[in-house]
């Protein structure tokens, strides 16, 4: 199992972090490009979702999968929006997603007066604290092949 | 926010009357600052506003509630599970207009102006004005536009705190460039 990348998003559409570990692939895009396809598409299917679904949901969208990869999604009510994209062997991360919010998100972006919540973040602290939460994730990999 | 000094409790529990004292502090030198009623409330709204922008994500964060279907299940939450969190009160909700859209909430025992006496020639200042900054930020970020307003001020010689909150609209989350 494996973490490839990682997005932020605030409920305007700024990509606020961006995080990756195992990705093999660039996009081949600059990263302002990719995030804004990346936010587009998430839209997307959002509205997809909810138009589409038959009856009235609680959760919508939350992954989906290709050949590939699984994207994971999971928004907060306040239209924060992250996302991580893993291996398919990865089961629901709604609650690593849910625990990076609380206990990393808000401990050290939302009650740090001096970064901007609408501005990518910049606190090393924040990159420090999500990477190695990240990497101590029993889905991530021990060694990278 | 107990009475009683926590120690080993909750570690993000603080002494109330900490916070009380700040905030008469802060007001008290508004007050200095500004010599005017109205504006002391302004600057009050907008730290309030700030604050909630913030406070609404450690909220969410700790809460782990749904989201509300509509103003009164809000009205509950903001009452039974914010200000009990927050504040340690619990403000009782009524008043309700007609349409649904207007409540108010009553505080009995306003936890910021537990040591204040308000000195003549004030009558303008909402002392607790914090409040309505704080609920009008917080909502919004859950795109909720509201209207909060104190009607009634225990300080002023009522008989109980009332703040009157007023949905005006949804707000509509933002549309990438290029969809609809």
């Amino acid at each position: 199992m494996t973490v490839f990348n990682f997005y932020i998003f605030d409920r305007n559409g700024t990509c606020l972090y961006y995080a990756e570990w195992n990705r093999k692939k660039q996009s081949g895009i600059s990263k302002e490009e990719e995030f804004k396809l990346m936010y587009g598409m998430i839209f997307s299917i959002k509205s997809f979702v909810n138009r589409i679904s038959p009856t009235d949901m609680k959760d919508g969208f939350m992954n989906f999968k290709t050949s590939k990869y699984k994207l994971h999604f999971f928004e907060t009510q306040s239209g924060l929006k992250f996302i991580m994209n893993t291996d398919l062997n990865v089961g629901s991360v709604k609650e690593t997603l849910q625990l990076i919010y609380s206990s990393i998100y808000v401990e050290y972006v939302v009650k740090n007066p001096l970064c901007c919540l609408d501005q990518p973040i910049t606190s090393e602290l924040f990159k420090a604290k999500l990477d190695d939460f990240v990497r101590g994730l029993p889905i991530f990999p021990a060694s990278v092949s | 926010m107990s009475r009683q000094a926590s120690r080993g409790g909750d570690p993000r529990k603080v002494n109330g009357e900490l916070f009380t004292l700040t905030y008469g502090a802060l007001v008290a030198q508004l007050m200095k600052d500004y010599e005017n009623d109205d504006e002391v409330n302004k600057q009050l709204e907008k730290m309030g506003y700030n604050i909630g922008v913030r406070l609404i994500e450690d909220f969410l964060a700790r809460a782990n509630i749904g989201r509300c279907s509509d103003f009164r299940e809000t009205a509950d939450i903001v009452a039974r599970v914010a200000f009990k969190m927050y504040l340690g009160i619990q403000p009782v909700v009524s008043n309700w207009s007609a349409a649904g859209d207007e409540f108010s909430l009553l505080i009995e025992n306003n936890p910021l102006t537990d040591f204040v006496e308000l000195p003549d020639g004030h009558n303008a200042l909402h002392y607790s004005n914090l409040l309505s900054g704080v609920l009008k930020g917080s909502l919004e970020m859950v795109q909720m536009d509201v209207d909060v307003r104190f009607v009634q001020d225990q300080l002023k010689g009522d008989n109980i705190t009332e703040i009157r909150l007023k949905f005006i609209k949804r707000l509509e989350d933002a549309i990438p460039a290029g969809e609809d």
